[in-house]
């Protein structure tokens, strides 16, 4: 059991918008170096819990603190956030090559004023071969694969020098193997950069296989724990309001031993 | 050519449409990037409300319009950012309205006699040296203000959630450029008019949009082609004898035609990148 103090606290949130409540009685910590998967029906408020992380939601009620700060007064390069949306609707023919693309993640850390200098150009390099995109620097991010654009952009996100991440339904879109391969890239990330992940996701196997941790809402919290305690169809149940027979003993059994 | 260029009235059309060129043409790197091209329509009509105003006030009708496009686009912006309209609804409403304050404000003053048409129209050659130094001053401002927080911009261009994420001042930053916008918009009054300055604003970043492969080349062909077509337009207006905004606009039009048809025949005879690409190597 870790007893480092906590990247994430979120204590008693509760968001509303426009009027009608989204996230009540949210509860948990994250700790330096976990890996905690997001889940829940759509609607949920998932997508709103990481805005309230990322700063970009202020919740009516309760605290969130991330390193330490709110998330509006988070700082910059080992304090901020890195996040890798949902697949960004972005013109395809935006003139903006992957090595642009991952140069905006220095925006922040150079501070407005500043041109970037060859030790950023160096970081954004090492950022794409980091990410298994090297050969990729000159090619125009729209002629990219979707999940080579997905790497360009978790990338982008690694190149702010940030010790956390947040990934919003990351995968959506990607074939199974291409899936497969960034989960197996963030878990090598996560080692080599010591790095805490958040990530918010449909794909209940995928994510139970990678996570220490699942968190599933709907409002609320419904269950919180390991992977192999939450992926019960009784669990999933009430926050779902189906059933899910697939999550079958074999499953869990398979999924048993950690990484 | 150096007969023409003697005259002082050239000297200053010639500079003027190049600061105007320049101005048009780094602006409107961003109005086509951020699809910012109808708020550049709402910004150049509602010029014309400043306008009527600095007449029946008696003040440089130019100053006038600077500030007003200025609140009119800030008014746009906040309307639509905080959700109360859509952006286009918001543009359509601000910039009938103030066309139409600045017919009625016209109207009331009795100033007809003010040249009207040289507003709508442009007129390049009656650009005065007071008119010149408030051109390089508004073309120094934007373009400076564009160049020390041009990686900002792009970002926001290309994706404005993940760039706030990242703790950038976006709602700041869009209304600078919507500041920048509004003063260009104004500068270019002069050479092309508020009814034609939105082709300086888009047609040449389009231009650049065909041809070029990186933000860089586009924003270098946006400017040069608005530059050349302010430049190629106003001695082509002065041998013919025809407006000088107008030949800025359909000489920008044909290099934009040209662009075009360069551009299908590239992508035609290029090879699809997608089938011959290296694709990303297998992770260990």
């Amino acid at each position: 059991m870790t007893h480092a103090a906590p990247i994430v606290e979120v204590r008693d949130v509760a968001v509303d918008l426009a009027g009608h409540p989204v996230l009540w009685d949210i509860d948990f910590t994250v700790t330096p170096g976990q890996f905690v998967g997001i889940i829940g029906p759509n609607g949920a408020g998932k997508t709103t819990l990481l805005r309230v992380l990322l700063g970009l939601v202020a919740p009516q009620r309760g605290t969130v603190r991330v390193f330490g700060r709110a998330p509006s007064q988070l700082g910059r390069g080992a304090h901020q956030i890195g996040y890798v949306p949902q697949r960004p609707e972005f013109d395809p023919r935006f003139p903006v090559s992957v090595r642009d693309v991952v140069m905006m993640g220095r925006a922040c850390c150079l501070g407005l004023f500043r041109f970037p200098r060859r030790e950023d150009w160096q970081k954004v390099d090492a950022s794409i071969r980091q990410v298994g995109l090297a050969g990729f620097e000159s090619r125009r991010i729209g002629e990219l694969s979707g999940g080579e654009q997905q790497r360009a952009f978790l990338a982008r996100a690694l190149c702010s020098e940030t010790r956390l991440l947040l990934l919003d339904e990351a995968t959506t879109g990607l074939d199974l193997p291409a899936e497969h391969e960034l989960y197996a890239l963030l878990q090598r990330l996560r080692r080599d950069f010591d790095l805490t992940i958040i990530a918010v996701s449909h794909d209940l196997l995928e994510l139970g296989a990678h996570a220490d941790e699942l968190m599933c809402i709907n409002g609320t919290t419904h269950i919180h724990g390991n992977p192999q305690t939450v992926l019960h169809s009784h669990q999933l149940r009430e926050a779902y309001r189906c059933e899910f027979d697939f999550l079958s003993d074999e499953w869990r059994e398979s999924t048993e031993h950690p990484r | 050519m150096t007969d023409v260029l003697s005259y002082g009235f050239m000297q200053r059309a010639l500079v003027a449409g190049i600061l105007v060129g320049l101005l048009c043409g780094v602006l409107g790197f961003f109005v086509v990037l951020k699809r910012l091209s109808f708020i550049g329509v709402g910004i150049s009509h509602s010029a014309f409300g400043g306008i009527a105003i600095g007449v029946l006030l008696g003040v440089e009708p130019l100053i006038a319009a600077a500030a007003f496009s200025t609140l009119v686009a800030w008014a746009i912006g906040w309307l639509s950012r905080k959700g109360h309209l859509h952006e286009d609804t918001a543009i359509g409403i601000l910039f009938s309205s103030a066309m139409a304050l600045g017919v009625a404000l016209i109207s009331l003053s009795n100033a007809y006699q003010v040249d009207l048409f040289g507003y709508l129209f442009g007129n390049i050659l009656a650009v005065s040296p007071r008119d010149l130094v408030m051109l390089a001053a508004i073309a120094f401002l934007v373009l400076g203000a564009v160049a020390m927080m041009f990686k900002e911009l792009l970002f926001i261009a290309f994706d404005e959630e993940v760039a706030r994420a990242n703790g950038l001042p976006v709602t700041p930053l869009y209304f600078l450029l919507l500041t920048g916008l509004a003063l260009t918009v104004v500068a270019a009054i002069r050479v092309v008019g508020l009814i034609l300055v939105e082709a300086l604003l888009v047609i040449p970043a389009a231009i650049g949009y065909q041809l070029a492969q990186g933000y860089r080349g586009m924003l270098c062909m946006s400017a040069a082609s608005a530059v050349l077509s302010a430049v190629v337009g106003l001695f082509v207006s002065y041998y013919f004898n025809v407006a000088a905004g107008a030949t800025i606009v359909l000489v920008l039009t044909l290099l934009f035609f040209l662009a075009l048809a360069a551009a299908r025949n590239r992508r035609r005879s290029a090879v699809n990148p997608m089938v011959v690409s290296q694709r990303a190597r297998a992770l260990p």
